[in-house]
């Protein structure tokens, strides 16, 4: 049976979704970056993906700016994590909402 | 020298020193203090447009020169250029400005000695002098209107330069408030000549504008004197000058004496040919300059403060170039502007020298602990003033004969010019010209006295001031009594240029020919027939008795009696003198019938239209706001889940957008 683009692209939609609804529902703030890193990477699959059927390397070029990018942004994201768990000693993100009306 | 490079080196200069002085005095405080260059800067950027002047008079031929520096607007018919006309009326302006202005300018590095403000003096004047040679150089009305607003603004800020005053401040409003009413007549004017001819030059006026109808040409010279009465303090719009007075007392002299004030005059003068098709507005002027000239003098006798009889004094003398500029004798009026400049800028600046002395007075007064407190402007405590301020006194002396008539200085030639005018005009067909000449009489002989009064008040006498015996005024310094000696001298000598028709049948009438001879730009109402030459010998003695028995009288009185004599009038004259000492009660007046219903108007009616719609309308939209808001915000529930369902529905909602 022959992996062909279809099943590449069906398994970063399962992980996109994965990750959107992991964002969505979860109130672990950790959990939730780690959700943000799996929308990422399913986009990442299907740019790799269509990058290899098109023959064209200018998609895993781009693979790997959005790679630097999700570094750094995890690296922030943990850093506001740290700076409020020392505040309130919680994670819970429903606690966080001093921006309220 | 080309010309062009003299007339723009004399608008620029004096622009330039206002600038320098403003600038870097506003930007660079240090600079301030430096009083000596700020002085002489200021000085040199008068003086040095005077010698472009003398330059340019001594190089005269006879043609004017119309100088364009560069078209200001063109739109439509009209065209402006920054035109400047150099003739002999202008020309004869401009020396009268830049030099009584020089010696101004030098008498002030005096008077302003030790002023926070002296750098922003010097740039206001300077300022004052470029909006005025605008004025008198200006070869359009516009140009000319430019310098009349220009000069209007100088006045307003020198009134107000001691602005913490509010008193001053209020001044400062009235004057530029009361100008306006007659600029805006002057616009009018202006408007109703581009209507009629398409143009605003000067020569074109003065050429297609004859042929204007008359009934047209009687509104605009009508509109144009009312502009005047506003710059040159008539009735009924005087009231600003002697409140004016608030400004320092180089100011007085140079703006509210010698040379703005006289701006309505040039204006007439310049349109002279217009003015002469408007006999009946003549009349008018006639009118209104011989009763403002006796109404101000009759105010001048009341006065107590040693500026306030100068200006009242002022608006009398300008009264009575407005009778000459009636009659139909511009030259005369502007020969009266002159002389005027002269003695009346000598004694305005002769008061600001006792000023300066009886500030000193004051100032050691209000120190020694007695808590005597002293206005140096008053002359009831003055007196005495000879023995400790000689060349004060004796210029003062000499401008204050000068001014009532005194044979052979100045005042007398113009003066009786005037009259005689008055009288000649009034014997060949234009008989408004009695009254003319008989009030013009009795202000004479009200010159003579208010004029005497002062002087002695001041100079003669025992000093009346607390502490007299050791405390005294010193004389002003070399810088003040310089122009007081220079003015002096022209006050005695200046009226020769005008010597009257009766010593060699007027050949020996300079300003006569320089103005109104041949090629002159200025015009003349010619009559019929000539005073015979008897006749005019007796009214020139007539005048020179009026003046004589004034001053005589004022001597008399006031050496004898002192400051009891004015108790006296009271008494004498009763009613009459309450109706002068309230100044005829026309500030109420004016308070009652315009400011009040003016500021109960606004209270009654814009108060509420304020209230109500303008506020309703900016509290309606913050109301409006804050309801919408009220509902939106709770959109913001704070909460960073719920912020991400809107961006991922948002996304759904793009991305079906795309693909359907």
């Amino acid at each position: 049976m022959e992996v062909t683009l279809n099943w590449y692209l069906s398994l970063s939609a399962v992980l996109f979704t994965a990750g959107v609804i992991g964002f969505l529902f979860r109130r672990n703030a950790i959990v939730m970056l780690m959700s943000v890193e799996l929308m990422l990477n399913a986009v990442n699959l299907t740019l790799v993906a269509f990058s290899q059927s098109l023959g064209d390397p200018q998609g895993q070029i781009l693979v790997f700016f959005v790679m630097a990018v999700a570094a750094a942004e995890a690296a922030i994201g943990l850093a506001l994590v740290i700076a409020i768990f020392r505040n309130k000693t919680t994670i819970d993100v429903t606690e966080f909402n001093l921006f309220k009306y | 020298m080309d010309s062009a490079v003299l007339i723009l080196l004399i608008l620029l200069l004096p622009l330039a020193g206002a600038a320098l002085n403003g600038l870097v005095g506003l930007f660079m405080p240090s600079y301030r203090s430096k009083e000596g260059l700020i002085g002489a800067i200021g000085t040199a950027m008068v003086t040095v447009p005077f010698l472009a002047f003398v330059y340019l008079f001594l190089a005269y031929d006879g043609e004017p020169i119309v100088w364009s520096a560069f078209t200001w607007m063109a739109a439509g018919d009209l065209s402006l250029d920054f035109a400047y006309r150099i003739d002999q009326l202008s020309l004869l302006m401009g020396l009268v400005v830049t030099g009584v202005g020089s010696l101004i300018h030098v008498y002030s590095v005096g008077y302003m000695h030790g002023d926070d403000g002296f750098w922003r003096f010097f740039a206001y004047l300077n300022l004052f002098i470029f909006a005025m040679l605008n004025l008198i150089l200006g070869d359009n009305l516009v140009v000319l209107f430019l310098g009349w607003e220009g000069v209007g603004l100088c006045s307003y800020l020198l009134i107000g330069f001691w602005y913490t005053n509010l008193k001053n401040s209020a001044a400062a409003n009235k004057a530029f408030i009361m100008n306006r009413i007659g600029d805006f007549a002057f616009l009018i004017a202006m408007f109703m000549i581009f209507k009629e001819i398409g143009s605003l030059d000067v020569g074109v006026i003065l050429t297609e504008g004859l042929n204007m109808p008359e009934a047209t040409i009687g509104w605009i010279v009508l509109l144009l004197f009312i502009g005047a009465t506003g710059k040159s303090a008539q009735i009924p719009l005087f009231t600003w000058l002697p409140d004016a007075m608030a400004g320092p007392t180089p100011v007085s002299a140079l703006i509210h004496a010698a040379t703005m004030v006289t701006s309505g005059l040039y204006l007439l003068a310049r349109l002279s040919p217009l003015v002469l098709m408007a006999p009946n507005v003549m009349m008018v002027i006639t009118v209104v300059g011989a009763t403002t000239a006796l109404v101000a003098a009759t105010i001048a006798i009341t006065q107590n403060d040693i500026k306030k009889v100068l200006a009242y004094s002022t608006v009398s003398q300008l009264g009575y170039m407005f009778v000459a500029t009636g009659v139909g004798a511009f030259y005369v009026a502007i020969f009266h502007v002159m002389t005027h400049a002269f003695f009346k800028g000598c004694l305005f600046l002769g008061s600001g020298s006792v000023i300066h002395g009886m500030h000193h007075v004051e100032h050691e007064l209000a120190h020694d602990g007695h808590g005597h407190k002293l206005d140096p402007q008053d002359m009831r405590t003055m007196g005495g003033l000879r023995k400790y301020m000689p060349a004060t006194r004796m210029t003062f002396l000499i401008s204050t004969l000068a001014i009532a008539g005194i044979p052979l200085l100045a005042g007398f030639f113009s003066k009786d010019e005037i009259l005689f005018k008055a009288f000649e005009a009034a014997s060949f067909g234009f008989p408004i010209g009695w009254f003319a000449w008989i009030v013009g009489l009795i202000t004479a002989l009200l010159t003579a006295i208010y004029m005497m009064r002062a002087y002695v008040l001041t100079f003669e006498g025992a000093p009346r001031w607390p502490h007299a015996d050791t405390l005294h005024p010193h004389e002003s310094p070399a810088s003040m009594t310089f122009p007081l000696w220079v003015l002096a001298g022209l006050s005695m000598v200046g009226g020769f240029l005008g010597i009257p028709a009766v010593i060699a049948h007027g050949d020996l009438n300079w300003i006569h020919h320089w103005l109104a001879g041949e090629g002159g730009p200025v015009a003349e109402k010619l009559f019929d027939g000539h005073v015979s030459l008897a006749l005019e010998w007796g009214l020139i003695a007539l005048g020179s008795a009026v003046a004589i028995i004034g001053v005589s009288l004022g001597w008399r009185w006031y050496t004898t009696k002192g400051l009891a004599f004015d108790e006296t009038l009271k008494s004498r004259f009763g009613g009459l003198y309450t109706l002068w000492a309230g100044k005829y009660f026309l500030d109420e007046a004016y308070d009652k019938a315009v400011v009040r219903p003016v500021v109960g108007g606004a209270n009654h009616f814009f108060a509420p239209f304020d209230k109500y719609i303008i506020d309703g309308l900016v509290n309606g939209v913050a109301f409006f706001t804050r309801a919408v808001s009220f509902v939106l915000r709770y959109i913001q529930t704070g909460n960073v889940q719920s912020y991400a369902v809107s961006i991922v529905f948002g996304v759904l909602l793009i991305v079906w957008l795309m693909l359907f």
